[in-house]
């Protein structure tokens, strides 16, 4: 690790600490009586010392060690997305080839750096594949259905999930070997921008911005906190390779991508009839629940820093 | 150590396929003795029971299991027995043998038992089959035993009839509250009420 990561793990550091401190002295006011907001609140920031800590070890291994985490990351997501969507008997070869070879193949072909295949492997390959898979079964019942669910978990949970360490394969020139900097800053900024909505909902939020689908996202909550992620995005120019202005522009799209991309999510766990995607990260619900923003995010500025600045 | 190391073994790859996911709704995972009775979709059902209930009452639980397809010499009779720590029982009903013996047998030493009352695995689209009636005379011959419904989610996604290779997705088991006993109730009000009380543990389908 150079000096910019461990000062970034650092301010991470000291973030938490302050955010623990004021868990610890929100619940000490409350007293004796359980509050459900304190407490998962706390939940919530015990997890993010976890996640950091898991994010930490992997940057320790480099390259390899952040591409192999966000295989699991992938893994859990999709058995997470699977779950949740019916599928029926005759769908056993194509989620086969989803689980064992898709994903599994995704993260090969990032490891490789080979952006020709990876690029294309899953919309286009697998998106043929699978339907043929599906039709060997014979079964034709809710047959289109079927076959989208499929396709739409492995986009979410590994095509779109794995555009994250693709940023490891793109050559910034006056950028090298400092790739997985520009990770930290794309998950900081979109899980920032999570956190400070939620922040600035829960003190400021009056108005609804989309009641059916997600109840606790108010206007207040999403302006304040996508413009203070914007900043800080921004004022972190100095590990990307970008400007500061360019930083504050990209900051502000991830944002929004990530803000519509929890709607989106949201609106697929209402259609089921749950509120969480799993329980796997305690106060948090499960992984897609906490990557449903950098699911959104992580391509386009993938596929827009590759254009401009690859 | 073999054993152990198996059963850590299976318990993981369980939970890492499964995530075993616990849902204890009436009753609590405490020590007591009991009758888990289950519903049967796949050969994983009482591995992956077994694999959620927590280490110090796994010790004392036991699957019964049909010994025509365990007691092979080999792989699945070091499993059935050194791992699982199984009871075997006949399916085949034999002149003048109770077929409830071992069970008795076992639920006299103070152990737990994980049964499946269906008798057979459910391949079709019931959600449950009809009970056979050993869970009743099991219940007549030890009413002491508590007899806790235990609904398996979504095992039968994960391995479909005739397939090899397990698929992850997620499974919840449900642990509803232990059944109370009902004073000269008949053999087919029992097995209708013990069913309904599996029943009820069941998600809706969305």
């Amino acid at each position: 690790m150079d000096n910019n990561t461990l000062l970034l793990f650092a301010g991470i550091g000291a973030l938490l600490l302050l955010a623990s401190l004021v868990g610890f002295v929100l619940k000490r006011r409350s007293g004796d009586q359980p509050n459900p907001v304190i407490d998962n609140l706390n939940a919530r920031i015990n997890a993010w010392w976890v996640m950091v800590l898991v994010i930490g070890i992997a940057f320790l291994f480099g390259n390899n060690g952040v591409i192999l985490l966000f295989y699991f990351v992938s893994f859990y997501a999709l058995r997470e997305f699977m779950t949740l969507t019916p599928t029926r008997r005759s769908d056993y070869p194509a989620l086969v080839a989803a689980f064992y070879f898709a994903l599994p193949m995704q993260y090969l072909l990032i490891a490789f750096g080979w952006y020709g295949l990876f690029a294309i492997f899953i919309p286009v390959y697998l998106f043929l594949l699978l339907p043929i898979l599906a039709s060997l079964g014979g079964d034709t019942t809710r047959y289109l259905e079927r076959a989208a669910k499929v396709q739409w978990g492995l986009m979410i949970a590994v095509y779109c999930i794995s555009s994250v360490p693709a940023l490891l394969t793109l050559d910034i020139p006056g950028y090298e070997g400092r790739n997985l900097l520009l990770i930290a800053w794309l998950i900081i900024v979109v899980q920032l921008s999570d956190v400070l909505q939620y922040v600035c909902g829960k003190l400021a939020g009056k108005h609804k911005i989309a009641p059916n689908l997600s109840p606790s996202k108010t206007v207040e909550g999403f302006v304040g906190g996508v413009a203070l992620a914007t900043l800080i995005g921004a004022m972190l120019c100095w590990i990307t390779p970008f400007a500061f202005w360019q930083a504050a522009l990209f900051a502000l799209l991830v944002c929004i991508l990530g803000f519509a991309g929890g709607l989106v999510m949201s609106a697929i766990k209402r259609d089921r009839g749950v509120k969480d995607w799993g329980h796997m990260i305690e106060g948090h619900g499960g992984m897609l629940d906490r990557l449903d923003s950098v699911c959104f995010a992580a391509p386009v500025f993938f596929h827009m820093v590759r254009y401009w600045w690859a | 150590m073999l054993a152990a190391l198996t059963a850590f073994a299976i318990t993981s790859a369980a939970r890492l396929l499964t995530g075993a996911r616990a849902l204890w709704l009436g009753s609590t995972a405490q020590a007591t003795q009991r009758l888990y009775y289950a519903n049967h979709s796949s050969h994983g059902d009482f591995v992956l029971l077994w694999a959620s209930l927590p280490p110090e009452l796994r010790k004392r639980t036991r699957p019964v299991a049909g010994a025509d397809y365990w007691q092979k010499p080999g792989v699945r009779s070091f499993l059935i027995n050194k791992v699982f720590n199984g009871v075997l029982v006949d399916r085949e009903r034999k002149e003048g043998a109770n077929p409830l013996q071992a069970m008795l047998d076992a639920l006299d030493g103070g152990d737990s038992l994980i049964i499946f009352p269906e008798g057979t695995r459910n391949l079709g689209d019931e959600p449950l089959l009809p009970f056979k009636s050993g869970l009743y005379h099991l219940a007549q011959a030890r009413p002491d035993v508590e007899l806790v419904p235990v609904w398996i989610a979504n095992l039968n996604r994960v391995m479909p009839k005739g397939r090899a290779l397990p698929l992850p997705l997620l499974c919840t088991l449900s642990f509803g509250a232990a059944l109370e006993a009902i004073e000269g109730e008949g053999k087919d009000a029992f097995l209708e009420r013990a069913r309904n009380a599996l029943l009820a543990l069941a998600p809706e389908e969305a």
